[in-house]
């Protein structure tokens, strides 16, 4: 659903632009509302969140798709934990629909999926190894690396079972907002992928806003 | 394939278990009287940190569904088992689990205190209690399978549980390629609409498997998993598993 936010960019207390290839890793406050940008258009941002408070509290993919009783996350999705409560809404969406059974490149899923030789090619795990190392204070390991949201990528599932990976459906200056229940770290990989038309073949930047 | 059978036990309903496959071994699970739902985890039994993962298992086939042909990968890029039979048709990996709150919700509380083996036992807590077993936690919980359940997904991404997917008698065999522990409960899959709590039980089976041929379905099926089994063999090679 294409739902148009009313906050202005130049009121957002925090404004990051994170490039292909990075991580990003903050505390994003109960109340507060933050914004993905997809600055160029077509890239995937993959994207955990952990209770801030209790990390091993985190965002569930299979609990937030099945309580909606849908596999696509849009403007008025209700993110959901793996204990079952609200982390985050989905409260504005220019894109229209975002991805979250696809989950993140790895440099050995990347074998699978493409090629043997392409074993050391840049992954979004990789991101979010660096990201965990960095910041122990966090309280994140791999163990805590679950199955993350694409936003902005179009994996459309058909009624005989297929899976697909259409063209992406984001475009330069599409967003989607989320506001937050409770304090969340949120940790982004801004998806390095080159073999894939997720990003376009072209990874690009993404920004990062947040607003009181 | 029943003649070589090593062992066999019945799993009742709403129960769980948890034990440590062997490569080139297979494991065919039995739905005894039909609606069963098995969830069903796999870690690698020397680095707990490698475990099933659905995300890569559905991408890399690029399916929803899962049945014979497909192969069940961990977040290493290798291959825990391949799905070498299959008279189900569609097993599902999205569902997740019960909890006790969405048992107690759908089919009213039924403590052990009270109903002692007729308790209600749920998904969750059920793979929490094994779990533990081996020093992990909820933390170490992935997607789980849902052997025997059917989502279906509709043109508009409208998820619906299927009812009557699996029939008495129909069964699945994993071949598992590389040790595996495998850690499962026998409760109702979290969409299962039905009035009363399903307990139906499972029988399992264990034998050895034949090798891996040339012409293999599973490692055959698509390029994906021809590069998977490679991966799966490098790492076996590691273990001094290979043959």
């Amino acid at each position: 659903m294409i739902k148009v936010s009313k906050l202005q960019p130049e009121q957002a207390i925090d404004r990051v632009v994170v490039a292909a290839g990075d991580y990003y890793i903050k505390v994003v406050k109960a109340g507060q509302t933050f914004r993905i940008l997809d600055l160029e258009g077509n890239q995937a941002a993959d994207t955990l969140f952990y209770n801030a408070n209790n990390p091993a509290e985190r965002y569930s993919a299979m609990d937030t798709l099945r309580e909606q009783g849908n596999i696509y996350l849009t403007a008025g999705t209700r993110l959901l934990s793996n204990e079952g409560n609200l982390m985050l809404d989905i409260v504005a969406d220019t894109c229209g629909r975002h991805d979250t059974l696809g989950g993140a490149c790895a440099t050995e899923s990347n074998t699978v999926r493409y090629a043997l030789e392409k074993k050391c090619m840049h992954a979004c795990r990789d991101s979010w190894m660096l990201a965990v190392a960095e910041h122990e204070e966090f309280g994140i390991s791999k163990r805590d690396i679950t199955h993350n949201i694409n936003f902005f990528m179009n994996v459309p599932v058909t009624p005989d079972g297929q899976l697909t990976f259409e063209d992406g459906i984001s475009d330069a200056g599409k967003y989607v907002e989320m506001k937050a229940a409770m304090d969340v770290i949120v940790l982004i990989s801004n998806c390095p992928q080159l073999n894939n038309p997720c990003n376009a073949y072209n990874p690009t930047p993404v920004e990062v806003l947040i607003w009181e | 394939m029943n003649n070589n059978v090593l062992y066999e036990d019945e799993i009742p309903g709403g129960a769980h278990w948890s034990m440590l496959m062997r490569q080139g071994t297979c494991l065919r699970l039995i739905d005894k009287l039909g609606g069963a739902n098995v969830g069903m985890l796999f870690y690698n039994p020397s680095n707990y940190l490698e475990r099933y993962n659905a995300p890569d298992t559905l991408k890399c086939q690029h399916t929803f569904k899962l049945t014979h042909g497909h192969c069940l990968y961990s977040d290493m890029g290798r291959i825990f088992c391949s799905i070498i039979e299959d008279s189900v048709g569609w097993h599902d990996s999205v569902g997740a689990n019960s909890t006790k709150k969405s048992v107690a919700e759908k089919w009213g509380e039924h403590s052990y205190q009270d109903y002692h083996n007729d308790w209600t036992l749920n998904g969750h807590d059920s793979f929490l209690i094994e779990l533990a077993k081996y020093g992990m936690n909820a933390r170490d919980m992935a997607a789980n399978l849902n052997l025997f359940s059917k989502i279906a997904v509709d043109e508009n991404g409208n998820m619906h549980y299927e009812t009557d997917n699996s029939k008495a008698g129909n069964a699945i065999t994993l071949r598992f390629e590389m040790d595996t522990l495998v850690v499962f409960h026998t409760c109702p899959h979290p969409m299962n609409p039905a009035i009363e709590y399903p307990k139906q039980p499972v029988i399992y089976q264990i034998s050895k498997a034949a090798a891996v041929s040339e012409n293999d379905e599973c490692m055959n099926s698509r390029d994906e998993n021809r590069r998977g089994f490679k991966n799966t063999q490098l790492y076996n090679i590691g273990c001094g598993c290979h043959d």
